[in-house]
């Protein structure tokens, strides 16, 4: 029971004492906890992806996706949020660097590309209903509608929390408790990229091939 | 659009005699508990020390609070279902008209799992699982009593469904095209989807918390397969909580944008199509009936164990067992729907896998009997709900194991022989187990023994009851009755309509037992007191504690080397033993935000429902802004000083050592 045993046993103990309470823990937790909860919302992403898989020939005599996807437009879209992704790892190094104006620097500049591809999303959106090609159209678009706009509600939710932290940033500084705070919102951010990337060529590669 | 939605006068069930008297039962009931709260002057205590509390133990407490309330709701859907059937036979209406009827199967069946067996479930697991792993609370305390209250909040709103409107009338699967808005135009399925939805949410935050706090929050030395087996199997539990919540959640998201928005998911027209809501509820539903056996399972193995004196025979089997039905479980969600056009191959497939399931939970039933075997058993009420269990539970499975063939299946589907086989493995199985660990660990969480007398008691009636309620159905089943019936005239079913319906009588006693065993219990609370913190000789860690437990759990993380950590320290010496000095320790700090959050949201559900559009966005607003606010209090925690824990420690060894003198 010493060396290697011990260290780790003394590590636990220091685990348990820091964590008696979610805030004050080194973030180990926190961030371990938030990881788990990303993996259930990648299993409500699956369950959108199967149906999407089961409806998207199901165009009731309606448009199907090679009519409506517009793969340029897209390419900007995802271009935006793939930047995004980048320019949230600038704000973690900064972070982690204890360089405060840099950190929210380079989360404005992420925000601003989540706002483009939000803003393109809603343009693309509203440009389909408007030509009578809404959700209710048919269960192609119902399925469509659903999966994107889930993945836009998410982006959304993350911006609405950058927002939130940038607040904390500037007012508080980069503490320890900040920063495992944007550990969990840059593990989302970076989630919802790869949750794109399967949306992007699943619904929009596939679908105009 | 009115400023109230959907929601008028007419919602209100006037008309309905049953209704009016449930409700006015349940305002006076509540005008009696408010008065006597009032006299005593107990508000300040429940809501500093219970609504508030971040502590695990006391929101166990409050789980299991729920969920007995919740039994004694749906115990009487099913006793006016076993009543009216007997009633309405030979042709004749009975007294519960078809609508009302439907409504009561669907909430018989939605209430019984989602608010009774879950509740109790996380109940035990709330108020033992930290203990086992020597952790002083949870991972994430404050999520733990948000959970709470969004489970609570999902309980609220599927009873007042009773007074205020409706509640779905599609039985508790909620097929489409059935739920679907040209089928069921009420409000009764907007019910169901709310209070399923935060509920469910409440869940799958409860199953993320306790991994969190399994696999980081371990006391020194306890390796995954040095855990006690009940925490093992909660934590099978929570992986498939994980894993299959968010699939329930989308499921109903999809039903939720049908029917408010005319989106086409499930709907016959535009290319809907209803078999995906199928596949995707049962991908949540059947792995969530192994969340409710799991626990059991685990309660059942710590009772054997306990109460024969023994180690657990084959702990390593049990775990792995455990996480082979956890796999298993979920690729057999298809046999909920062998007859609905998938191709023989298919069939075949999953009838095989659910037949598999069969083999780990046998091992199971082997290493239970060979714990006993050899033993010294001591014949207390938890060892009686278990054996009990062992004869029903290996009845219910071999019917399923009948049922996972498809042929078979062909000719049983939705027969009351599939009502007798769930009953059989959910009452016989899950509900069996919870009462054990309620027996078993009621002294650790509230400090006095139950009175073993009415225990019995209630264990006679409930295993006769069950057997005289539920052998019938699987012979109505043979005869060619099917479910959800709501009045018969085949005078062959007569005699085990009857025969069934006495023995819902019986299980109704057996619940009242219960509830005098609770009264009885707390009026000889000194006689019954359990002041060693160790009243059955128990074999790990919650064992160790005062009952109840000190509110920071352990003075000082105990050291482990054994499974049987507690039995361990016995035999060393090393238990009842006080520190020369403690370390001060971290504690959060109640906080109202769970509440509130959780009635917000409440709020916005029912809003929902009832189509009240700005209500609902104050209510969501509302969740928002309190858990911002949270995130950014610094009066979180406080430390407990080592004076105060001497004291403490010192009070429970000396009234430890007094009681076993005086047993000595």
């Amino acid at each position: 029971m010493n060396s290697i045993a011990t260290n780790f046993d003394a590590i636990k103990i220091d685990d348990t004492h820091d964590h008696a309470h979610e805030h004050h823990d080194s973030g180990g937790n926190t961030v371990f906890g938030f990881w788990l909860y990303l993996m259930t919302d990648c299993l409500l992403f699956a369950s959108f992806f199967a149906t999407y898989a089961v409806l998207f020939m199901n165009t009731a005599g309606g448009v199907s996706g090679k009519e409506i996807f517009e793969l340029d437009f897209v390419a900007v879209e995802t271009a935006a949020l793939l930047l995004s992704s980048i320019t949230f790892g600038f704000a973690m190094i900064t972070a982690h660097a204890k360089k405060k104006s840099l950190t929210l620097l380079w989360l404005v500049v992420t925000f601003a590309l989540g706002a483009v591809f939000i803003g393109m999303e809603v343009y693309e959106f509203h440009h389909l209903i408007e030509h009578g090609n809404g959700p209710q159209r048919s269960a192609f678009l119902t399925s469509f509608f659903s999966l994107v706009g889930l993945h836009g509600l998410h982006v959304t939710a993350g911006l609405i929390w950058m927002t939130v932290m940038m607040l904390e940033v500037s007012r508080r500084g980069l503490t320890s408790q900040t920063t495992t705070r944007l550990n969990c919102l840059s593990l989302f951010w970076h989630f919802l990229d790869v949750v794109w990337i399967c949306v992007f060529t699943v619904v929009y590669l596939m679908g105009a091939m | 659009m009115s400023l109230l939605g959907k929601l008028t006068l007419d919602a209100i069930p006037f008309h309905e005699p049953i209704l009016v008297g449930t409700f006015i039962a349940v305002v006076l009931a509540g005008l009696v508990v408010a008065g006597l709260i009032t006299k005593y002057k107990k508000w300040g205590v429940i809501w500093n020390d219970w609504i508030t509390s971040i502590d695990h133990k006391r929101l166990g407490v409050m789980y299991i609070i729920v969920a007995l309330i919740m039994l004694l709701r749906g115990f009487s859907d099913a006793i006016m279902m076993r009543t009216q059937l007997a009633a309405a036979t030979n042709g004749a209406a009975g007294y519960l008209p078809p609508e009302h009827y439907d409504q009561i199967f669907t909430a018989h069946g939605v209430i019984m799992i989602i608010f009774m067996a879950m509740p109790f479930m996380i109940g035990l697991m709330n108020i033992v699982l930290p203990l086992q792993i020597g952790a002083r609370d949870v991972a994430f305390p404050f999520l733990n009593n948000l959970s709470f209250w969004l489970t609570a909040g999902g309980a609220i709103l599927i009873n007042v469904s009773l007074f205020v409107g409706e509640f779905a009338k599609t039985g508790w699967v909620a097929y489409p095209p059935l739920s679907e808005l040209a089928y069921s135009p009420g409000v009764g399925v907007d019910y169901y989807i709310w209070a399923l939805q935060i509920s469910g949410l409440g869940t799958l935050l409860t199953g993320v918390n306790f991994l969190v706090t399994v696999f980081k929050m371990r006391a020194p030395g306890m390796t995954l397969m040095k855990m006690p087996i009940f925490t093992w199997t909660c934590t099978w539990a929570n992986i498939l909580i994980a894993a299959s919540f968010p699939i329930l959640t989308a499921v109903l998201a999809m039903l939720t944008l049908d029917r408010y928005l005319g989106f086409h998911f499930f709907t016959n027209a535009a290319g809907g199509n209803a078999m995906m809501y199928i596949n995707l509820f049962w991908a949540w539903g059947h792995p969530e009936v192994y969340i409710l056996i799991l626990p059991a399972f685990g309660i059942f193995s710590e009772v054997v164990s306990t109460f024969a004196g023994k180690r657990l025979f084959g702990y390593k089997s049990m775990v792995y067992a455990s996480g082979a039905i956890s796999i298993l479980g979920f690729i057999v969600w298809l046999h909920h729907f062998f007859t609905m056009g998938s191709s023989a191959n298919v069939n075949a497939f999953f009838g095989v896998m659910t037949m598999v399931i069969a083999v780990p939970t046998g091992v199971k039933l082997f290493n239970w009997l060979f714990t006993i075997y050899r033993g010294r058993l001591r014949i207390s009420t938890p060892i009686l709900w278990t054996l009990g269990f062992m004869v029903t539970f290996t009845i219910g499975g071999m019917t399923g194991v009948l049922l996972a063939i498809p042929g078979a299946d062909y000719v049983l589907h939705n027969s009351l022989f599939l009502i007798a086989h769930f009953h059989n493995t959910i009452i016989g199985g899950a509900v069996f187990g919870y009462l054990a660990g309620f027996v078993f660990w009621f002294p650790k969480a509230m400090g006095f023994k139950l009175d073993e007398r009415w225990g019995k008691a209630s264990f006679w009636c409930w295993l006769i009851g069950f057997i005289f309620a539920f052998v019938p159905l699987y012979v109505l089943g043979f005869l060619g009755m099917t479910r959800r019936l709501n009045h018969t005239d085949n005078p062959d079913w007569n005699i085990w309509l009857y025969i069934a319906c006495g023995g819902a009588v019986i299980i109704m006693f057996g619940i009242l037992s219960q509830l005098i065993q609770l009264f009885v219990s707390f009026k000889n609370r000194k006689a019954l007191a359990d002041t060693t913190g160790d009243p059955w000789n128990g074999h790990t860690l919650e064992w160790s504690t005062a009952s109840p437990p000190q509110y920071y759990n352990f003075a000082k993380i105990p050291q482990v080397r054994d499974i049987d950590t507690w039995t361990d320290f016995k035999e060393q010496g090393k238990a009842y033993q006080t520190e020369q000095s403690y370390s001060p320790i971290h504690m959060p700090k109640n906080t109202p935000t769970g509440v509130l959050m959780g009635m917000s949201l409440t709020l916005f559900c029912f809003a929902m429902i009832w189509h009240i559009w700005w209500l609902a966005g104050l209510g969501f607003i509302a969740a928002i802004t309190f858990f911002i606010k949270r995130c950014y209090c610094n009066d979180v925690d406080y430390y407990v000083q080592p004076d105060e824990i001497t004291a403490i420690e010192q009070a429970h060894i000396n009234q430890a050592r007094a009681a076993q003198e005086a047993s000595a």
